[in-house]
């Protein structure tokens, strides 16, 4: 099930989080009170060049200080604190949510093209990886992901999400199926500036999985939506494939089709297909993916999961239903529905 | 007797639900609702001839089970409006979600303008009981999926083709789909074929594009006149030896 919604303003003009909170509780029904996450874009322009690292820590007494060090050695912590929260009743603390504004030092790894990204991705992996009861969640600039078990108000409520303000928010709701329901496991998932939300389940999980740690990226999260995230970040971000040809990789058209096609586009698809044929990604799911400079919603080429979108001025919004658009925005114009496995894109102007 | 009136602002489904159902139990016939947003389960297993009127966005499975009463959405509809429905009439001005009419077994569902994938997956019928679904705009990919039984129509009468997408009848072993103007033969799914809908076959749609006609304003008449194409199983079992062997 799941219940899933985006809005970014390609103007950057900025929403607070109580209009994203309503939409996702409007979709109660695709949610079982186990997992919710926001995800917001532009809310920390104090710290606007600094990784901003989400972080839950199992004791936190007894966690923190490893952490710290590492980041140490590997750059400096501009700034840390605990996210604030607020208890509800409905909601069991499980973890600290705690934050850190980190600038990776480029000369650790100065062989790279893009120290910086390949610093604090390769921090994630190998703290999420290590197990050592802190788990980085969250590590954009500029944005954060915000989540935990719980039902999508109290999520909201705890972090208070409508004192954060952005021009990209992500909402989701979960109705885990596969695996249980656990802080770490409740969406978006983030690597980078990569946010993804998710409703569905990717089937090829084992081959994509496999086919992405052979790039050094390791799931630790126990849910097939962190291999997508993953995927954007090795597709767009490090082989730099346009989104539409990476969504091609990831949401083909069917071999007949493709076989219709004028020669030129037959040729580049059918390439497409054979080089990226274990980042395929199979089974039913509709998904928004997020990154600083754009959002994009897309489904599995079947359609067997909702996905709509609706315009209204500079804003764009996905979502699992019209509804939950029309709840944050009832001046919405057309809403309409994208083609099965074709990207609905939206960009911030420049 | 004037429609009795409903606020759903802040009605969560089972709220409303349970006024309808009060309301139906006291022997209203006319029932309007304003605000509807994403309220799931609107007139589900609801019997009796009452009329519910429905202004905003009604939530998936509107009429699931319904069995009699008429439902007028004056907005968009999400998934399955009709699930499973047994008899009665929805008329939504305006589009639909994927799998309108899932597994509809009776009763009538006319749709003004576009409808999401899957529409009509599973329809089925017995006897008298015949559902029909009209489409007047388009249709999504996989129309008529695993079809059994009932009636579609789609009119096309959008911007765009009335399907332009994969699998119509993919798995289709009973039951006819009725689709305006042409339709290239590789968007037929396994196990459909496709033939000039001709005078008798006419014949059975007439009545249901007369009603649909009348409910959006257009003339039945020449909606009618126009070329139709049919696509139905191609055998009276097509799948017999995909799963059974004999």
């Amino acid at each position: 099930m799941c219940g899933i919604i985006g809005v970014i303003d390609r103007g950057r003009k900025e929403m607070d989080g109580s209009l994203i909170r309503r939409a996702l509780s409007l979709m109660k029904e695709r949610g079982s009170g186990e997992g919710a996450g926001y995800a917001v874009y532009g809310c920390y322009p104090e710290f606007k060049d600094c990784y901003a690292l989400h972080v839950f820590f199992d004791d936190i007494h007894v966690t923190k200080g490893a952490l710290d060090e590492t980041l140490r050695r590997w750059g400096e912590i501009v700034h840390d604190e605990e996210i604030p929260t607020r208890d509800q009743p409905n909601l069991r603390r499980v973890h600290t949510p705690w934050r850190y504004f980190f600038r990776p030092d480029p000369k650790m790894m100065s062989w790279s093209t893009s120290p910086e990204d390949d610093i604090v991705t390769n921090l994630v992996m190998s703290v999420n990886t290590e197990k050592k009861g802190a788990l980085i969640f969250s590590s954009g600039k500029n944005m954060g992901v915000f989540k935990a078990s719980g039902w999508p108000e109290d999520v909201a409520d705890f972090y208070r999400i409508q004192d954060y303000n952005g021009y990209l928010w992500l909402g989701h709701n979960r109705y885990p199926t596969n695996t249980p329901g656990w802080w770490g496991g409740a969406h978006p998932f983030n690597l980078l500036g990569w946010s993804v939300v998710h409703n569905g389940e990717i089937t090829s999980y084992g081959t994509n999985q496999r086919y992405i740690q052979s790039f050094g990226y390791h799931c630790t999260m126990f849910t097939d939506t962190e291999v997508v995230a993953y995927l954007f970040d090795l597709l767009v971000r490090k082989h730099q494939l346009p989104e539409d040809l990476a969504m091609k990789a990831l949401a083909p058209p069917f071999w007949d089709e493709i076989d219709r096609m004028e020669e030129k586009e037959r040729e580049l698809d059918t390439a497409i297909r054979l080089t990226y044929g274990p980042a395929l990604m199979n089974g039913p799911f509709a998904i928004v993916v997020a990154r600083p400079d754009m959002m994009l919603g897309i489904t599995d080429r079947i359609k067997l999961r909702p996905l709509v979108a609706g315009e209204n001025g500079k804003k764009l919004y996905i979502s699992s239903e019209e509804a939950a658009i029309r709840r944050m925005d009832p001046e919405v114009g057309k809403v309409s529905m994208p083609r099965a496995g074709y990207p609905v894109i939206g960009r911030v102007e420049s | 007797m004037a429609a009795y009136r409903i606020d759903a602002a802040d009605l969560s489904y089972t709220q409303l639900n349970q006024i309808i159902r009060a309301r139906v139990a006291e022997g209203t016939k006319e029932i309007e609702i304003e605000n509807v947003l994403g309220q799931r389960f609107i007139a589900d297993g609801l019997k009796g001839d009452v009329r519910i009127t429905i202004h905003g966005v009604p939530g998936g499975d509107l009429g699931m089970f319904m069995s009699g009463p008429t439902c007028i959405v004056h907005g968009n509809a999400e998934h399955a409006p009709g699930n499973t429905m047994d008899a009665g009439t929805i008329v939504i001005h305006g589009s639909a979600g994927d799998a309108v009419a899932h597994s509809m077994r009776g009763g009538k569902i006319f749709v003004r303008d576009d409808i999401g994938y899957r529409g009509g997956i599973h329809m089925k019928e017995y006897r008298s009981k015949r559902p029909c679904l009209v489409v007047g705009g388009s249709a999504r990919a996989f129309l008529g999926e695993y079809m059994a039984g009932g009636l579609i129509i789609v009119l096309g009468l959008g911007t765009g083709p009335a399907i332009s997408e994969r699998g119509i009848g993919s798995g289709i072993h009973g039951g006819e789909i009725f689709v305006r103007g042409e339709v290239p033969p590789h968007l037929l799914g396994v196990g459909a074929k496709i033939s000039p809908a001709g005078r008798e076959e006419k014949e059975r749609m007439a009545p249901l594009i007369g009603e649909f006609a009348g409910y959006f304003g257009l003339d039945g008449e020449s909606l009618l006149s126009e070329e139709y194409v049919r696509i139905a199983p191609s055998s009276s079992r097509p799948f017999a030896n995909k799963y059974v062997w004999e």
